[in-house]
């Protein structure tokens, strides 16, 4: 069926929407087979973005876990994240379109400020929806997409998070849809929002498999990503869902833990997260008996979302794919550890995956190779680390 | 002869008597339980041809600030699917003839079971349902539900509803059809916009059954303007709920500017 990944996925959005997705779908389907829009795309992918991004060996932490770990570094992608592949991809398209005019949720602040910077670089108007929980937690990066010259429309409903951001960008989009262009930030929404964000971002998987065949002639025990729409970690996976001996780990938000309920751990907590629809998508939502949506907690805005991307419900339902959590704790404290080995200070949402990494190794042998996907840099969590951590930094 | 649903014996009375239907929206449980009953009593004695119900979801994406606090006052109180039912229960057992649409965000009826909640619509009395985020390409399961249970399945068209989606969604329709007035979300607007008649008459000449015209209606002016261009119907949702709002300290004034603004309404359609 048209838009599904299995049972998920889907078209569930009002009627004024539609048919501005129908003419994405037909302008994605158009654009992803034009040699000039590859070409143009790949040309700012590599001159402007800089990628590919490389694929670190992490002695130290090798070392200290007793395997290889590498890190595939979207953090060294221009604006700090994997966010800028797929935002470019869709400005780009968004301009075929003849659209003048983006918006964007953002929740860390990195799809917006990415999305800021891709408007930019094109030419267009720029209006980014951020809740003001996370304006607060990563104000480095409102003030870095206000440079970039968008406006950054504070939401205070709901949760006041990536959620309630994504409720007032379909809200624009349902009266701006004639000349905007809704850039959504990760692999949710209705269809063709989650295969096309996919198709951005699978560079990603693509770039790691050439480049460990390379350092290590073979392919790596695992992929661990940190998954909260999930856009980071179905961009690594892509590539590698073929080679079924390459397990592929998604780590979702797990917050104070899952029996409080205070996380955002879609997968793991069975009696908060059921299939139903969330802004267009059936997807794993986390929510109560009736079907209202709950709301989330985690120590990182990028993973702070109800709900996960419809093909990672497939993956999982598959076996493809597993899925497991980090807490807060564990996050904060495998950003702590990354930094002091290798000196790559991570964003607190790759943090998770990081966190997921050091027990996972337990289980590996020395020449295992586990791949970690450090989808983007630290630098705007430091305010909330400190605060977290306090004085026992060092 | 099958005999006619609450909807289409509404519509024919008016039809004769050259009157439009004056359909007040409000929202099951706003700003509790008990005052919501008694505004939507007040509605029915003084003019409402027709109800539209909400069920009150935590993510409104297609209603402006208006509905999305009247939802949030609603869940204040806990409101679920069962007390928006038994309210229901309560509003058929004081009206018999009435007409009720209800207006629903689709995971509310997914995560009762779809076929389950048709039904238990049915046994309260609903005559139509419109799942506001199901566009016609995936209402198949709620078409089979509804058509077991006898209830009429709403689609909203809008400005932006194409000639071939305009047919797909009259092919699936029934009850009525819901108008979207103007392009955007939920909420009292000041003027209509010259979209509104423009799409009237596009969709009048396609379809047999009733239009009526929501989203922004909030003026007798509107109401004259869009029942002149040949609507069946208006629908009136954040400028009632409005009244809700300014009046939330004091209930007889509230329910007495929703009495108030109903008659102005009814008489506009007149
Ligand atoms: C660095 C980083 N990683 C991961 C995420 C989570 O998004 P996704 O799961 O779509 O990769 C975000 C989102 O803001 C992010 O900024």
């Amino acid at each position: 069926m048209k838009g599904r990944f299995g049972e998920f996925g889907g078209q569930y959005i009002p009627e004024t929407l539609m048919p501005a997705i129908e003419e994405l779908e037909k302008a994605f389907e158009k654009c992803r087979k034009d040699k000039k829009f590859n070409a143009e795309f790949q040309k700012l992918l590599s001159e402007y973005a800089g990628r590919p991004t490389p694929l670190t060996f992490a002695g130290n932490l090798s070392k200290r876990l007793g395997c290889k770990i590498y890190l595939k570094r979207e953090d060294l992608a221009h604006t700090g994240a994997h966010k800028i592949n797929n935002a470019l991809g869709q400005a780009l398209l968004a301009k075929k379109m003849g659209k003048t005019r983006i918006i964007a949720e953002t929740g860390a602040g990195q799809h917006g400020t990415a999305t800021a910077i891709a408007a930019a670089k094109l030419g267009m108007e720029c209006e980014i929806y951020m809740g003001t929980v996370d304006i607060e937690r990563q104000k480095p990066n409102v003030l870095r997409m206000r440079l970039a010259g968008a406006r950054v429309n504070p939401v205070s409903s709901g949760s006041k998070t990536l959620k309630d951001a994504i409720n007032e960008c379909l809200r624009d989009w349902t009266a701006s849809c004639e000349n905007t262009h809704y850039l959504l930030g990760s692999v949710l929404g209705p269809a063709p929002y989650p295969e096309m964000v996919a198709h951005f971002q699978k560079m990603i998987g693509e770039e790691a498999k050439q480049q460990i065949k390379k350092a290590e002639g073979k392919l790596p025990k695992a992929i661990i990503a940190c998954v909260g729409g999930g856009s980071n970690a179905i961009g690594i996976f892509k590539a590698f869902v073929p080679d079924k001996k390459v397990e592929l780990v998604g780590v979702e938000a797990g917050g104070f833990g899952i029996e409080g309920g205070k996380h955002a751990a879609r997968f793991a907590d069975p009696k908060l997260g059921r299939s139903g629809v969330l802004h267009g998508t059936f997807t794993y939502v986390l929510q109560d008996k009736f079907g209202q949506i709950y709301n989330t907690h985690s120590v990182s805005a990028g993973l702070d979302y109800s709900a996960v991307g419809p093909e990672h419900s497939m993956l999982r339902e598959m076996k493809r794919a597993q899925y497991t959590y980090a807490t807060d704790k564990e996050a904060l404290d495998a950003f702590k550890i990354l930094s002091q080995e290798e000196g790559i200070i991570p964003a607190l949402e790759s943090s998770h995956a990081v966190a997921y990494a050091l027990k996972y190794a337990k289980k590996c042998k020395k020449n295992d190779i586990i791949i970690i996907n450090i989808s983007g840099r630290g630098d705007k969590d430091l305010d909330t680390v400190i605060k977290e951590m306090g004085d026992s930094l060092d | 002869m099958i005999p006619l649903t609450r909807f289409e014996a509404q519509f024919k009375k008016l039809h004769s008597k050259k009157e439009g239907a004056f359909i007040p929206f409000v929202v099951l449980g706003d700003p509790n339980i008990e005052t919501s009953f008694e505004i939507i009593k007040t509605l029915i004695d003084n003019g409402a041809d027709a109800l539209e119900l909400g069920f009150a979801f935590s993510d409104p994406i297609a209603d402006g600030p208006t509905i999305q606090e009247a939802d949030q006052r609603a869940l204040s109180h806990n409101i679920n699917t069962d007390d928006a039912f038994e309210l229901i229960q309560q509003i058929r057992s004081y009206n018999q003839k009435i007409p009720i649409s209800l207006l629903i965000y689709y995971n509310l009826i997914l995560q009762r079971g779809i076929g389950e909640f048709y039904s238990q619509a049915k046994q309260v009395g609903v005559d139509a349902v419109l799942a506001a985020d199901c566009p016609v390409e995936e209402a198949e399961p709620l078409l089979k539900a509804a058509k077991e249970n006898g209830i009429d399945q709403v689609f909203i068209v809008a400005p932006t509803t194409t000639k071939a989606r305009l047919k797909k969604i009259l092919a699936q329709a029934s009850g009525y059809v819901y108008l979207v007035s103007l392009l955007g979300v939920t909420g009292a607007r000041a003027a209509l916009q010259t979209k509104t008649v423009k799409l009237i008459k596009f969709v009048k000449p396609n379809t047999n059954l009733p239009i009526c015209v929501g989203f922004g209606i909030s003026k007798p002016g509107h109401v004259k303007e869009v029942v002149g261009a040949g609507a069946n119907g208006v629908i009136v949702g954040s400028a009632v709920i409005k009244l809700v709002k300014e009046n939330l300290g004091d209930k007889e004034k509230m329910l007495a500017a929703v009495s108030e603004f109903a008659s102005e309404m009814k008489a506009a359609t007149k």
